[in-house]
């Protein structure tokens, strides 16, 4: 499949009084056409930062994405480009939804001005014909009677309504790659299911690759191809959707996997929760991140950064047990079916 | 058991909106707790479910309709009979960062429904917000400390130590899990299940996380503007659902283990919630049920009994023509 953006040794610290926090420490990744990869995490383990450094939306020079760092999209280097350049590039090549429809719009704009904007900067229209643009975009994302709702202000309508003007947004230039950093989170669950449903419809008609940031593990489960499931700035598992949770070897994707109660179990049984909290960034962090909280830790793991494991083309894990010499342990499936 | 903690009759709240214009919160819910039991209260956003809640505790007047609690006319309640009823009927609130005064110390946020309801030294008061503290698991330093220094799931566990403070029967919990994470998901439910095994608590449960409704509940209640459509014990609920709306509710959730999700086929729900400001007349749920026929549109149809424990509001439930 033909490749359309990577990422490769990721690092992006922010400065703060108390020091420079390294969000996110060595995340690489790769997308190709069509594809929905989901990011997976706790809130605070660099999600949305990797996904914001993609479009270059983190201020300077309270962000900084360091040197070493590389993302190609489309064969263009994104962290060289100029600042004009990145505005051609925003919105046309790489559309974003953010994560929460009652705020990211401008409440002094129409709807239809905010998604006609975009198409008189990049595709260079004319008011009238984007305009026709921006009502197909509306009847795309099922909204009714689009040619009067184009009229409408962002207080006008509801979260799930919003979320819609988002999507029409992000899609109006035809991007090709649409980064979704948390969907549907602040939706219910009927509407999510809408809206989830429309933006695969989207997917497989313009064949657009999807990055969707989300710690909803069944949204995840049900739209990925392939998630990443990231912890403390590092990407700790990677693998396609039926590998992580199927499959998965990272006791951190375990102990996530065991948070959420099924709704086939008949048991009243506690919930597995995970004690402790993800480490503070400020500090250096040169052994396994997850260590600290990890139920299988062992020495090594407090000493040295465990390297990648590769279990197949697309499945890769970061974790001592990898080891040929480490202990076998009862893994969640083990457990799950006992 | 057998006797009811809290009762709630033919449950009206109305909110004036503008001129000559109602809007009907909650319309006729009727609600039934026994000692000891979880209520799982489900439905969309603008259902219901936080104002039904709100009415339950008296944080709302009722419209109409009444809530008994301890066969008590809650309405009724006045001076000393009201003070207690404060005391026994604790609420939960949604968003951990809005619901701690910014201002008070953790201990004194603890300690100021405690004021109010007992006659404790200084000494007493100190030793009773160590155990409160201990009991949701915070270290008892944070006695001193103030909200802004705590993450989301610590606030959360301040104002259930909060509520706990006036050793209550009946907490309301709203939303009390939808503002955290995964992991601290599921350390507050936890919490929850925990603590009502220790002291008998009676809980209504208000969520719109279908998943982890069931699996704190016993039984659950599905709202939709402004009324109760089913209610039956939690496992029917799930296994067995019965009014379109809760199908589609049940299809609607995302389940983690993909391979059980394509077996499941889904019910899709077209379009978004009515207003309730004049909702339309019979069944509300008309405008979005596939099984809607010419009756719906004309009588609004009353919660029935199809089961022992479950009871439907539906007209065409359990009649041969779906």
């Amino acid at each position: 499949m033909e490749k359309i953006l990577e990422v490769e040794n990721l690092n992006v610290s922010f400065n703060t009084y108390a020091g420079e926090v390294k969000a996110v420490r060595g995340v690489s990744f790769e997308l190709s056409k069509g594809e929905t990869l989901a990011f997976v995490g706790e809130s605070g383990c660099g999600k949305t930062v990797t996904a914001k450094s993609i479009l270059r939306l983190l201020n300077p020079p309270f962000a900084v994405i360091k040197p070493e760092s590389k993302i190609i999209c489309n064969g263009k280097d994104v962290l060289k480009m100029s600042e004009k350049e990145l505005c051609e590039f925003r919105g046309d090549e790489v559309g974003m939804i953010f994560q929460d429809p009652m705020t990211s719009l401008n409440p002094t704009m129409t709807v239809g001005n905010q998604i006609m904007e975009s198409l008189m900067i990049h595709k260079k229209l004319d008011k009238n014909a984007a305009r026709e643009e921006a009502v197909q975009m509306l009847k795309m994302v099922n909204i009714p009677s689009p040619e009067k709702r184009i009229n409408n202000y962002p207080h006008e309508m509801s979260g799930g309504m919003r979320q819609r003007v988002m999507i029409a947004i992000a899609l109006a230039c035809n991007p090709n790659v649409l980064i979704a950093d948390e969907p549907t989170t602040a939706l219910d669950v009927t509407i999510q299911a809408q809206i989830m449903d429309l933006m695969m419809e989207i997917k497989t008609e313009m064949n657009t690759a999807i990055i969707l940031v989300t710690h909803d593990l069944g949204v995840v489960a049900n739209f990925a191809d392939r998630i990443q499931v990231m912890y403390a700035g590092e990407v700790v598992e990677r693998g396609t959707t039926k590998e992580i949770f199927n499959e998965s070897r990272h006791p951190y994707t375990w102990a996530l996997l065991r948070s959420v109660p099924r709704l086939g179990s008949k048991s009243k049984e506690e919930l597995y929760a995970l004690g402790g909290t993800p480490p503070d960034l400020l500090l250096p962090l040169n052994h396994c991140p997850f260590a600290d909280r990890c139920e299988f830790c062992m020495p090594v793991c407090k000493v040295h950064k465990p390297q990648e494991t590769v279990l197949s083309d697309t499945h890769k894990v970061s974790c001592w047990l990898m080891h040929e010499k480490a202990p076998k342990v009862e893994s969640f499936y083990d457990r799950r079916d006992k | 058991m057998g006797e009811y903690i809290v009762e709630a009759k033919n449950l009206c709240k109305y909110f004036k909106v503008g001129k000559n214009q109602t809007l009907k919160a909650v319309d006729g819910v009727n609600i039934q707790m026994k000692k000891g039991e979880t209520l799982g209260l489900v439905g969309e956003s603008g259902c219901g479910k936080t104002t039904c809640g709100r009415t339950l505790v008296k944080l709302y007047e009722a419209t109409s309709g009444t809530v008994l609690f301890e066969r008590k006319d809650v309405s009724k309640l006045r001076g000393k009979e009201l003070l207690a009823f404060r005391k026994d009927a604790q609420i939960i609130f949604q968003d951990p960062y809005a619901s701690l005064d910014p201002r008070m110390t953790i201990g004194e946020i603890i300690t100021e429904g405690m004021n109010v309801h007992f006659h404790m030294s200084e000494k007493e008061k100190e030793e009773k917000v160590n155990e409160l503290l201990h009991k949701v698991g915070l270290n008892a330093e944070y006695a001193n400390r103030f909200a802004h220094e705590l993450s989301g799931g610590q606030r959360q566990r301040v104002g259930i130590a909060r509520a706990l403070a006036v050793e209550p029967k009946f907490i309301v919990c709203d939303e009390p899990i939808s503002a955290l994470d995964v992991s601290i998901q599921a350390q507050i439910v936890n919490l929850l299940m925990k603590l009502q095994r220790e002291m008998g608590l009676t809980y209504l449960f208000i969520s719109h996380d279908l998943s982890m409704v069931k699996h704190i509940s016993d039984r659950v209640g599905v709202m939709y503007l402004g009324y109760m459509v089913e209610l039956a014990s939690n496992y029917a609920l799930y296994d067995n659902p019965v009014h379109p709306y809760t199908q589609a509710l049940i299809s609607a959730i995302p389940e983690v283990e993909p391979d059980e999700e394509e077996r499941k086929k889904r019910v899709h729900l077209e379009g978004e919630v009515p207003s309730p400001i004049n909702p339309p007349a019979g069944c509300r749920f008309k405008s979005r049920c596939k099984y809607a026929k010419e009756i719906c549109g004309q009588e609004m149809p009353e919660l029935e009994e199809i089961e022992p424990g479950h009871y439907v509001a539906c007209h065409m439930c359990g009649k041969e023509s779906w």
